[in-house]
């Protein structure tokens, strides 16, 4: 038991750490931030793949200039985001929103993810159908060898 | 003369490649010696025809010869001798002439590596190897025509797309990504001989771990690049933007990394038999899917064969492939029993099977995400995108979990391990993360920030103390010097030192991108001539606006200086410029960077030119302060010398010999 | 059975890929066809005043997006010119809105290419954005009715120019 008192030790320090990293945030958003954050959801219409915050081309920075005078009018972000799917459709979001089948690559990562813990889990109890055989003449050295590589020296 | 040469040259070897498909197989089953090393010599003569077939064209757009089509398409007069090489790859029908040389040098290779000692299964191997080349021969030889000759011979060439002959970092990058593709052939050829012939114990395996590991290097360093270049030379400020293009590349190597770690699991425990070979049926597939998708038009706009073959033939080849590989796998499955079970989920084994189904939850997610716009197109006939936020969001949370599985899989033994010794080991790698945690918050990371460093010193931590614990057992059984103990520890047990270095090289990835990441700061300024304005803790002033005119451009050059906010001092001089070509749509930037170091905190302040306005001259500028992104480049180094040292032969032995039985390698090989 | 639970979500998966094939990854359907065309009022080109949309409501109106560094507008220019020339009588006003360009390259591609139909620029591409544009040339016919009736991408036609320039007029007139 006493060994799992460093290790716990440890991890509360860096748990305290990241707790209070993260406690100084909450800044108030600028406009200029909030304009990023809506540029970054968008994609530019004449680029290969790339959002409209990170496109280098002009139609790329005129659409920031129209952004930000839209939510400086006072539009919110959702707003300012649906202006654009009127005009380029649903194409313009680099996240499709989440309805319909839209939800098959929103909900995909999570099954995933316990897809693969059940296949784990599954493989790793999962014992030969013959079961434990006793090893033969032939598997000494085998045997020798795996033995050998549960010591601790690699 | 040399359209006819190029020509004549495929389809003698497409001759051979059946010829060589035909010879191995009807070899093997007439027991006739004598046609199997025919059909393996013949591999030297593809070889031989592709490299012409290859020269040739090289000798057209060398020699402005544009009643070749591709040359009159893909170059000019006035385009630089390096640009005319690079030509040879820069689009479709050229890249494919690449990618069958790259074939046929894998297919030599094969034939010269085991030219006298080979396994039962080569004659196999040999077959699938040539039905592979057979195909991208084939479709160089119809379905797309790299040779075809024009009626009306041009006058000059519309030369290469601006973009690719923006940088000469372009030059190296496609041939990289096609080494490592391409190598995943040989392993899969052995395994779908291993399979064909039932012989599916674990020699497949053994035979071709140093190939496997060659294309895995191979791809790496050709992401790696492919990143390089889409930060030095797109001008984004970013390296890599979630573009179908670079998920298909990224999607075989996680699945080959993920068989990298389990096929180890096989030679140990003769566990992981089915997961295995399908792994590299699936690695394999993955990069036919990828030509298929980015050649085939699917998903990317480069190119269009909207109403050509090529499109089905490679979707055929994928089907033949995917069929083919996991129906074998299906037929098998009896002989493909494992030899032994999981003791314990606290054992090296299970930890490198749950990184295993990690990495194959990223290629899924990844796939999923890159195909999802083709799925809804198809079903509501809508076109939507999956970009970069979605990959990111998904991707992040499973990276965490593969990193901390990296940390603690090489502290724990094989088969069985005690709580108490495992404790004992992760003491050192968790104080250290805590120091870390404590050291970032107090500078003022956020939250983010500061739980990546903790979790980044802590694997890197538990990856150094395992090094450390190597060597000093060494020390320990032999005595001698410290630095002598090292070189004798890494030299008997190259694998683990390999791949431990290529975990400390993850890391520093890691480090680079989440660094970049979090403190990424992006600003737009408008600038007059001689104008000042400031950003962030720089200011920048416009010193000047320049135009040159180059043979094949016209290049519009800011000179900007980046001064120090606080105390006015110079700190560096840039030039971001924008190219214009004459045949293109808009002007192509070039940005320019201060290249971080050590010095100036890694700091990378990246400078590119989006436009200027003739009146003052005003331009617009994008400034971006990227600390850490060094890093990234770092770590992809690292992680190929892990690579190189894992494959590195032991000097001590003669080649070894892959080909017999069952008969483990040296233990200094598979200790660990 | 195992054969076939292998093979079944590989030929679907296979399916799900076909149905890409001759897909055009940039042609992106527009949204705003059938609806109410975005209003601009923009200086001319080179010259005072300015054109104004709302006071061509009840005239068919072909807005056409272009840029001097735009090779597929030079393949189209005399498409465009032979239908202003055509139509102009009839009340049909060809608009060129000026893409991502310079006042200078413009007005050179302008001197070159010849065409007096009215010509604007368009400050910080507010307009294009609000067309949806993906990039030069795209064409949009606006009926009297003020509603977007056509809209193409790329090089356009003359023969597309008539057959929705004909059309926009006759649903003018039934009103």
């Amino acid at each position: 038991m006493s060994r799992w008192v460093p290790i716990a030790a440890a991890v509360l320090v860096a748990a305290a750490a990241i707790w209070f990293a993260g406690s100084g945030a909450g800044r108030p958003d600028t406009l200029e931030e909030r304009a990023q954050v809506v540029a970054a959801g968008l994609r530019c219409p004449v680029c290969q793949n790339l959002s409209v915050a990170d496109s280098p081309s002009r139609l790329a920075g005129e659409m920031r200039g129209e952004i930000r005078a839209r939510l400086a009018d006072g539009e919110t972000e959702d707003e300012v985001r649906a202006y654009f799917v009127e005009r380029y459709g649903e194409w313009v979001l680099l996240e499709p929103t989440r309805r319909g089948l839209n939800l098959v690559p929103w909900l995909f990562p999570l099954v995933a993810v316990l897809v693969g813990v059940g296949v784990w889990a599954f493989v790793i109890r999962r014992r030969p159908p013959t079961g434990e055989e006793e090893p033969t003449e032939a598997d000494r050295p085998r045997v020798a060898a795996e033995l050998a590589g549960l010591e601790d020296v690699p | 003369m040399i359209a006819f040469v190029g020509t004549a040259a495929l389809a003698l070897a497409l001759t051979l490649a059946v010829y060589g498909t035909v010879a191995s197989i009807a070899g093997l089953r007439t027991r006739n010696a004598s046609l199997v090393e025919s059909a393996r010599t013949s591999a030297y003569s593809v070889l031989a025809l592709v490299l012409v077939a290859n020269g040739a064209m090289l000798a057209g757009l060398l020699s402005n010869d544009f009643s070749i089509a591709y040359v009159a398409e893909n170059s000019s007069v006035d385009t630089p001798t390096f640009f005319k090489v690079l030509a040879l790859w820069s689009a479709d029908e050229g890249s494919l002439l690449l990618w069958n040389l790259v074939l046929a040098g894998f297919l030599a290779a094969v034939a010269f590596r085991f030219r006298s000692r080979r396994p039962e299964t080569f004659p196999w191997a040999m077959a699938v190897m040539y039905v592979v080349i057979g195909f991208y021969l084939l479709l160089v030889l119809g379905p797309t025509t790299p040779f075809a000759t024009l009626e009306a011979v041009p006058l000059d060439g519309r030369g290469p797309l601006p973009l690719l002959q923006n940088h000469p970092l372009m030059a190296a990058h496609p041939p990289f990504l096609y080494l490592g593709f391409i190598g995943f052939t040989v392993p899969f050829a052995f395994a779908i001989a291993a399979l064909i012939t039932g012989r599916v114990s674990d020699d497949w395996v053994r035979t071709t771990r140093r190939w496997t590991l060659a294309a895995w290097v191979f791809l790496t360093v050709g992401l790696a690049l492919g990143a390089l270049w889409s930060y030095g030379v797109l001008g984004w400020g970013g390296y890599w933007a979630w573009d179908p293009v670079e998920n298909v590349a990224l999607l075989p190597w996680l699945t080959a990394t993920a068989f990298l770690h389990s096929v180890i699991v096989q030679e140990r425990r003769g566990m992981l038999k089915v997961w295995n070979l399908s792994l590299i049926v699936g690695t394999f597939a993955l990069t036919v899917l990828g030509t298929f998708l980015t050649r085939g038009s699917i998903l990317s706009s480069v190119h269009t064969f909207a109403e050509s073959i090529v499109g089905p033939m490679y979707l055929g080849f994928l089907t033949v492939v995917l069929v083919g590989g996991f129906g074998l796998i299906a037929w098998r499955r009896e002989a493909l029993r494992s030899e032994a079970s999981f003791d314990t989920p606290l054992s090296r084994e299970s930890v490198f099977l749950g990184n295993n189904v990690l990495l194959l939850v990223l290629t899924f997610i990844v796939l999923v995400g890159t195909i999802y716009p083709l799925l809804a197109e198809a079903v509501t006939g809508d076109r939507v995108s999956v970009g970069g936020p979605y990959f990111n969001r998904n991707t992040a949370p499973v990276m965490v979990l593969v990193l901390f599985l990296m940390g603690i899989g090489p502290l724990l033994p094989w088969r069985a391990a005690s709580a108490s010794s495992l404790l004992r080991r992760l003491r050192w790698p968790a104080w250290i993360a805590a120091v870390a945690a404590v050291a970032l918050a107090l500078v003022g990371a956020g939250a983010v920030g500061t739980a990546v460093a903790a979790l980044a010193a802590f694997v890197g931590a538990a990856t150094i103390s395992e090094m450390a614990r190597g060597v000093r057992a060494q020390h320990r059984a032999r005595g001698g010097s410290w630095p002598a103990a090292a070189s004798t520890a890494v030299r008997r047990n190259r694998r683990l030192f390999g791949g431990l270095v290529a975990h400390l090289g993850v890391l520093l990835a890691v480090a680079g991108i989440a660094w970049t990441a979090l403190a990424d700061r992006s600003n737009e300024v408008t600038l007059a001539s001689g104008e000042r304005v400031r950003v962030g803790d720089y200011e920048l002033r416009l010193d000047g606006v320049q135009t040159r005119e180059e043979a094949h451009r016209r290049v519009l050059v800011a000179r900007v200086t980046v001064l120090d906010a606080a105390d006015g001092d110079e700190v560096v001089r840039l030039q971001p410029s924008l190219n214009l070509y004459p045949a293109s749509s808009e002007p192509i930037g070039t940005p320019s960077i201060r290249v971080g170091t050590p010095w100036n905190g890694l700091r990378d302040l990246y400078l590119s030119l989006v436009s200027v306005e003739d009146a003052g001259p005003t331009v617009v500028l994008r400034f971006f302060v990227n600390p850490g992104i060094g890093l990234l480049w770092l770590g992809g180094l690292v992680i190929a010398l892990g690579g190189v040292i894992a494959a590195w032969p032991a000097r001590s032995r003669a080649a070894p010999s892959p080909a017999l039985g069952s008969v483990a390698e040296p233990r200094e090989e598979v200790r660990v | 059975m195992v054969v076939a639970a292998v093979v079944l979500p590989i030929v679907a998966f296979a399916l799900l890929l076909a149905t890409g094939l001759g897909r055009d990854p940039r042609s992106v359907p527009s949204e705003l066809v059938g609806e109410p065309a975005p209003t601009f009022d923009l200086p001319r080109l080179g010259e005072e005043g300015s054109v104004d949309l709302a006071a061509l409501r009840g005239q068919v109106v072909v807005v056409n997006f272009w840029a001097s560094w735009c090779l597929a507008c030079r393949d189209e220019h005399p498409a465009l010119d032979e239908a202003w020339r055509r139509y102009r009588d009839r009340g049909v006003v060809v608009v060129g809105v000026d893409f991502e360009d310079t006042e200078e390259a413009a007005l050179a591609y302008v001197s070159e290419m010849g065409g007096d139909w009215p010509l604007v620029t368009d400050p910080g591409s507010r307009t294009a954005i609000a067309y949806g544009v993906f990039g030069v040339p795209e064409t949009f016919v606006i009926a009297p009715d003020g509603t977007i009736a056509a809209k193409t991408i790329g090089a356009v036609t003359y023969a597309w120019l008539t057959e929705h320039i004909d059309a926009a007029l006759r649903s003018g007139e039934g009103r």
